[in-house]
């Protein structure tokens, strides 16, 4: 963990859209959830921003990181599961948007 | 001609879904690709071959068996659970494991009746090395990559576990800076067991969720 | 379209191949060499999956896992000024030379 300006936006329970970023680099959010609605299932806390890093940067100012959790069926299309399956992953506060 | 690393001729077709594919028994490209940078970088007291073959021992000496101690105390020690579910580097850190201030942070996704949790990483392949050793090549592939996400019950099934329908599957995607390590659930008929017995019923693909513990065999009748 | 690494729901059947290649001592050496690079500050873990991610897309998917790493590690190192590509082809030579 590191320390960041100003807490965090979201809490538990929140409902977030996640953004679809042109950013060109190292990204941590993956293409198939972009786009897509979740539920905030945990705040880890504030993180150095791996998109800074990346390259050398100092990861300043520390993102808030959240586990946010997705709807297989409306992740995927098609998806063959039941309809309670999750699929979760951790996303950085400044891919989200309150939905 | 630095670009041509001539991989060619010991790259392997399958190479996509092995992922130490194109190495062969002769010293390969990337073998001494790797020779040449150990030499540089301790000929020119960047590092040294010591601090190399430590960070080499201390790699090795990781196993399953470290995140199968987690669980067992876990599963005999509710207190112990509860802590280890809020704050996991904090709790295995009782059992001797302290974590180094790099190493990225530890959540436990607790196994239930209703929920089933797999731990994947599609980016990269992230894994709790740190309990578990080092990733399996399955969970290094390209193919459990891309389908653990979108057929999780699927995968499962490949490893001999059918999940039931009304249990919630619960895909981890490690995209960040925790690793995920799953609680299995304790197996049934596991009430007379020590904790090195427990411990002994845990595998390592339990612990990534794409199965369950081992089932005690049965006492032999008398 | 997602990048090469980007991975996740990749349209595929196949089955998940469950056999274990016997690590060889170059890909102890070269997952050492990394942790002691970050240990020092001169390689964060971010930096190296950049490396990772900026591999051809089909090379990418034709190389091994430590193969990638490996290619990773040289090219960051060598962006950050640590060693030349140049003297990292000379020494493969030299170690080339002194094998035969």
């Amino acid at each position: 963990m590191a320390s960041s300006v100003g807490g965090p936006k979201f809490r538990r329970g929140d409902r977030v859209r996640v953004l679809s970023l042109d950013v060109k680099g190292h990204v941590r959010t993956p293409w198939y959830i972009q786009g897509k609605t979740g539920v905030i299932e945990r705040s880890h806390g504030p993180y150095l921003n791996p998109e800074s890093l990346a390259y050398g940067g100092s990861g300043l100012p520390a993102q808030p990181l959240y586990l946010v959790r997705f709807n297989q069926l409306e992740v995927w299309e098609g998806y063959t599961g039941p309809g309670d399956d999750r699929v979760l992953a951790d996303v950085f506060e400044h891919w989200l948007e309150p939905a | 001609m630095s670009n041509q690393h001539g991989h060619g001729d010991h790259s392997n077709e399958q190479g996509s879904s092995h992922p130490g594919a194109s190495q062969d028994a002769e010293l390969g490209h990337y073998a001494r690709r790797v020779q040449a940078l150990e030499a540089l970088l301790t000929e020119k007291g960047i590092c040294t071959q010591g601090e190399i073959q430590r960070a080499v021992e201390e790699t090795e000496a990781r196993s399953p068996a470290d995140g199968a101690r987690v669980v067992a105390r876990a599963w005999v020690d509710s207190e112990f659970k509860a802590r280890l579910l809020a704050n996991a580097k904090a709790a295995v850190a009782e059992l001797g494991y302290e974590a180094a201030a790099d190493l990225p942070d530890l959540v436990v996704a607790e196994n239930t009746d209703k929920q089933h949790h797999l731990v994947v990483c599609t980016l990269c392949s992230c894994y709790p090395t740190w309990l578990l050793g080092r990733p399996p090549d399955w969970y290094k592939s390209l193919t459990y990559r891309s389908r653990a996400v979108v057929d999780p019950r699927g995968v499962t099934r490949e490893f001999g576990l059918e999940l039931e329908p009304n249990v919630e599957v619960r895909v981890l995607d490690s995209t960040a800076d925790i690793r995920y390590l799953v609680l299995p659930q304790r197996p049934d008929g596991t009430e007379g067991l020590s904790e090195e017995e427990l411990a002994r019923l845990v595998t390592r693909d339990s612990m990534v969720g794409v199965s369950n513990p081992h089932v005690p065999e049965p006492a032999p009748a008398d | 379209m997602p990048r090469v690494h980007d991975r996740g729901g990749w349209p595929t059947d196949e089955p998940i191949d469950r056999s274990e290649h016997q690590i060889m001592d170059w890909e102890l050496r070269v997952s050492a060499i990394r942790q002691v690079l970050g240990q020092k500050g001169l390689l964060r873990s971010d930096e190296l999956r950049r490396g990772i991610e900026s591999i051809e897309p089909s090379r990418y998917e034709a190389l091994g896992y430590y193969e990638r790493w490996t290619e990773s590690i040289e090219s960051i190192i060598v962006e950050k000024g640590v060693l030349t590509r140049k003297e990292i082809d000379q020494k493969m030579a030299d170690l080339e030379a002194q094998s035969r």
